[in-house]
């Protein structure tokens, strides 16, 4: 400090005039610290979210790159590239440069790979952030904006998806883009105008992979990266959630602090998916579209699905009955409308409105920074779990000839299976994870009550087996343990609280030496949570002369408990 | 006008900080500040950020066997990524150079079928080594630090005043009493929305003129021909066979609702051939032709299983009866495939007798009504 500083704190290192300098002119010294300075607080489900940014950023760098060598157009040409199967067969300008990019572009394969596999990627990201941000109920008052902001992106990320892999116009394609013709056709009243306004006539046009092209390069990126700033925004202004525990309130976040150790952690996390998208890209094949062929309104190949996060729509049209509804006046409602369109916006509605409709039905309208565990709510957990089989039925249903296929059964049954399954097995699954929940809840409150079991059985003078347990605080003269569930996880075994000495680091040799951890353990008062934690674990050891506060039972002299009625 | 000039509303002058200036710069003197050390100036700065650094754990002690472990671990993480980020620019840069060709053939096997593997295998190496590596150092050399950093709920000073701002503003523009203003403006504001909504009109077109869904280029005496255009005779199928045909008109095999599968029944299937009313003479012989574009979506059918007479359709698993008029018997399509009439010509090979006589392809909302 004295080295680089003069008595009057100008700075004498040339880094720090330089620093000094800058700030004189942009005043960022203040802004920069109160950035270095923000706590995060340090749990890997938090960090889900981040990992659908980093995969937005490659696709965006990847996608950026491709865009060099597509051709987004409908015009015919004929094939004179390097990939000999399909030589002199005629296709469209964009299947034909999607295949020169992969086959005579040095390292485009590559990048296609890598550019499908971050937008699988980002969509599992966005979902399973999703999830988390759902069961522990992270959506609560205020951070409901945020909520919808992160399903509108959800839906823009389909869109983003879909518009993608429509674009090389090979046979696969081709067939999702008649599906989504046809599902544009069976909306009522407008369907055949609003077909006319995407596809400026009727299938399959010359304009559309040009509209899908701007509209997947330039429209939804530009939404998506505003709401990913505004959704990033509304976090560091309304601060992170946490998970309830020792010194954590509503009115604080306990973590760490932006510079260095989240930073580190987190460029490490950006570095990681970065290699992980990376070695896909380049290990894993992904939509070979040269083995498709270019598209041709005649032709299409068994087992077309589309990606993973549109297979849920592709599995409710497989189910849906064949029910068209005539109205009177020769008009029709076709089948096709209700499980795509209607489905579709009927799932996403609900999940956008789920923070309301929970504000509705519970009538809790109170802010909520501290997370709650899923077993605490079960209703809403439940709830989850049942849309999430809903979900997740529709989408093996969506393989269902997959499914027969490759394990012989009737594809018939198959979707049978489907139309049950989707009304019976959620609401089973519903009432399963309400039971297992109140389960969960039952055990937490047990070994509060009762302490954890050691394992040491103990004969009483008068016969009687006892299994002794190790209360987890005070207890009252019932030698029940008076610690209330304050919602974090709760203690089960021995060793979470002390029970044993943590292992002695090295692998091939010890690089420390025993007697130090021992000492360190007995030592080891490390922040708020150790201050917890020692007053959890000294308590009823009997080499400790007993717990501190003995109750009503001085009889016991602070061996462990034995449980009592 | 020099810097110097002290009259009023000029620049210069007298140059001092008004009342309002000041922050924590009154409350600490530089000479304060010079005086703590490191680490005090660091928590003060954080308490100024309502941040309070409970406990560091200072991370391994230098020159222990700890740390240098843990260096070692980093350094060889980070030295390890650089070699495959050099791997990869070798593997780009060499193929075709000192190593073989990396352009990709159908029947090679060698070099070139490990060109994207290989780039994939050290970029993705590298990059998750770089990523372990900092992971690594931050959780085994770095000071671990508990942080507690206040949340503030919403500030009733803020709402008070910035409300008071607000209204103010709102007041001062008088827009609550002048109600011609508001008025126009809110009538200006509609049809400036209006007027800049209306090129979007640019991408309306009707779909009625000329009834496009409801046509396809099948008419009176087109023949159908095969993929590459040869035409077909009665004699050319074996029964129970089926041909994708398209019309003989120019691009007739590229167009999106005219393939059609010409199917020729096998004796059993044609004596319990139940055709759609009205559409029994569609049929030539024990010919029948049946459009391949699917009533539920669009795709086409393909797969013809003729020992049950069935046509399944791969997308959506719908399900058509050849000997019942193409009728769907399982799955989501809710109309039958259009049949298309087919006779012979003099020159004996297979034509249209005229269009399909209902709309092909999907269903929509008013396909009864053309």
């Amino acid at each position: 400090m004295a080295a680089t500083a003069t008595a009057t704190g100008a700075p004498t290192s040339r880094l720090g005039k330089q620093a000094v300098e800058i700030d004189d002119r942009l005043i960022v010294a203040g802004p920069l610290r109160r950035t270095l300075n923000k706590v995060f607080p340090d749990h890997w489900s938090f960090l889900l979210g981040e990992i659908a940014l980093y995969s937005f950023l490659i696709a965006l760098l990847s996608g950026t790159y491709l865009t060099f060598f597509f051709d987004p157009s409908l015009r015919e040409v004929v094939y004179e590239g390097s990939y000999a199967p399909l030589r002199g067969v005629e296709m469209s300008a964009a299947y034909d440069s999607a295949l020169n990019l992969s086959f005579d572009v040095r390292g485009g394969l590559f990048m296609r790979q890598v550019h499908h596999w971050a937008a699988l990627m980002f969509v599992a990201s966005i979902v399973v952030h999703l999830l988390r941000i759902f069961f522990t109920g992270a959506f609560r008052r205020p951070r409901e904006t945020n909520w919808l902001i992160g399903v509108v992106m959800l839906v823009l990320a389909l869109l983003m998806g879909v518009t993608g892999y429509t674009l090389p116009d090979d046979l696969l394609s081709g067939t999702g883009l008649r599906i989504i013709s046809a599902i544009i056709l069976s909306i009522p009243v407008i369907g055949t105008w609003a077909h006319w306004a995407v596809f400026g006539g009727e299938f399959v046009g010359e304009l559309i992979i040009g509209r899908f092209y701007i509209a997947h390069v330039l429209i939804i990126p530009a939404i998506l990266l505003a709401l990913i700033a505004v959704h990033l925004l509304l976090l560091v202004k309304q601060k992170h959630t946490q998970f309830a525990g020792p010194g954590r309130t509503e009115h604080n976040v306990v973590g760490n602090r932006l510079f260095p150790t989240f930073a580190a952690k987190a460029t490490g996390l950006l570095f990681v998916v970065f290699g992980v998208i990376a070695a896909l890209g380049g290990l894993v094949q992904i939509n070979p579209v040269w083995l498709w062929g270019p598209y041709n309104p005649s032709q299409v190949s068994a087992a077309s699905q589309p990606d993973w996060y549109i297979l849920f729509l592709d599995g409710s049209t497989r189910i849906f009955p064949a029910w068209d509804i005539n109205l009177p006046g020769d008009y029709t409602i076709p089948a096709l409308f209700w499980p795509t369109v209607v489905i579709a916006g009927a799932m996403f509605t609900l999940l956008a409105l789920y923070p309301n409709i929970e504000r509705k039905l519970t009538g809790d309208t109170a802010s909520h920074h501290l997370l709650q565990r899923p077993r605490d709510v079960p209703v809403r957990t439940s709830l989850g779990m049942m849309g999430l089989t809903f979900y997740l039925v529709l989408m093996l249903s969506g393989g269902n000839d997959v499914f027969a296929d490759k394990f012989d059964v009737s594809l018939n049954a198959m979707i049978w299976f489907g139309r049950l399954g989707v009304i019976v097995i959620p609401p089973i699954v519903y009432v399963l994870t309400y039971r297992i929940c109140l389960g969960l809840q039952k055990h937490d409150r047990e070994v509060l009550e009762h302490g954890i079991e050691t394992g040491v059985i103990r004969r009483l003078p008068h016969g009687e087996f006892i299994e002794v347990h190790q209360p987890l605080g005070p207890v009252d003269e019932h030698g029940h343990g008076i610690l209330a569930y304050g919602g974090a996880p709760v203690p089960k075994k021995m060793n979470q609280i002390g029970g044993a000495r943590r292992a002695i680091r090295g692998f091939f040799k010890p690089i420390e030496e025993p007697a130090q951890v021992e000492l360190e353990q007995r030592a080891e008062g490390r922040g708020i949570a150790a201050d917890e934690r020692r007053e959890l674990t000294s308590s009823g050891r009997p080499s400790e002369g007993g717990r501190p506060s003995e109750g009503g039972r001085p009889s016991d002299g602070g061996r462990p408990q034995a449980p009592r009625d | 006008m020099t810097t110097h000039d002290t009259r009023p509303g000029s620049s210069g002058g007298a140059d001092t900080p008004g009342p309002l200036y000041g922050g924590p710069d009154d409350d600490y003197t530089p000479e304060q500040l010079a005086a703590m050390p490191r680490e005090d100036l660091d928590r003060l700065g954080a308490r100024y950020d309502g941040v309070e650094i409970l406990h560091v754990d200072p991370g391994p002690e230098p020159g222990s066997p700890m740390e240098k472990r843990a260096i070692r671990q980093v350094g060889l993480l980070f030295t390890l990524a650089g070699l495959c980020a050099f791997a990869f620019v070798v593997v780009y840069v060499g193929s075709g150079w000192f190593f073989p060709d990396w352009q990709w053939d159908v029947t090679e096997t060698g070099w070139s079928a490990f060109f994207t593997p290989l780039l994939g295998l050290t970029m993705g190496l590298s990059l998750a080594l770089v990523g372990v590596g900092l992971v690594l150092y931050s959780k085994k050399l770095l000071p671990h630090e508990t942080a507690v950093q206040d949340k503030h709920d919403g500030s009733h000073f803020d709402r008070v005043t910035t409300g008071a701002t607000l209204v103010g503003g709102l007041h001062n523009s008088g827009l609550a009493r002048r109600k011609l203003i508001t008025r126009s403006l809110g009538f200006m504001g509609g049809g400036l929305g209006l007027m800049l909504l209306m090129p979007l009109g640019g991408l309306i077109n009707n779909p009625n003129t000329g009834n496009p869904l409801g046509r396809t280029a099948w008419a009176e005496g087109v023949r159908l021909v095969r993929n590459d255009g040869s035409p077909i005779r009665p004699g050319d199928q074996e029964p129970g066979s089926l041909e994708t045909v398209f019309p003989a008109v120019a691009g007739g095999n590229r167009q999106s609702d005219a393939a059609t599968m010409l199917i020729r029944l096998r004796p059993a299937q044609l004596a319990e051939a139940r055709p759609r009313e009205g559409q029994d003479e569609f049929g030539y012989g024990d010919y029948v032709a049946y459009s391949k574009i699917c009533t539920h979506a669009g795709c086409p059918v393909s797969l013809y299983e003729q020992e049950t007479s069935r046509i399944l359709c791969p997308c959506h698993q719908s399900q058509f009866d050849v000997t019942q008029g193409a009728k769907p018997v399982f799955g989501p399509a809710t109309r039958s495939l259009p049949q298309l009439p087919i006779t012979v010509d003099d020159e004996g090979y297979f034509v249209a007798r005229g269009d399909y006589p209902e709309a092909v392809g999907p269903t929509y909302w008013n396909r009864e009504r053309i």
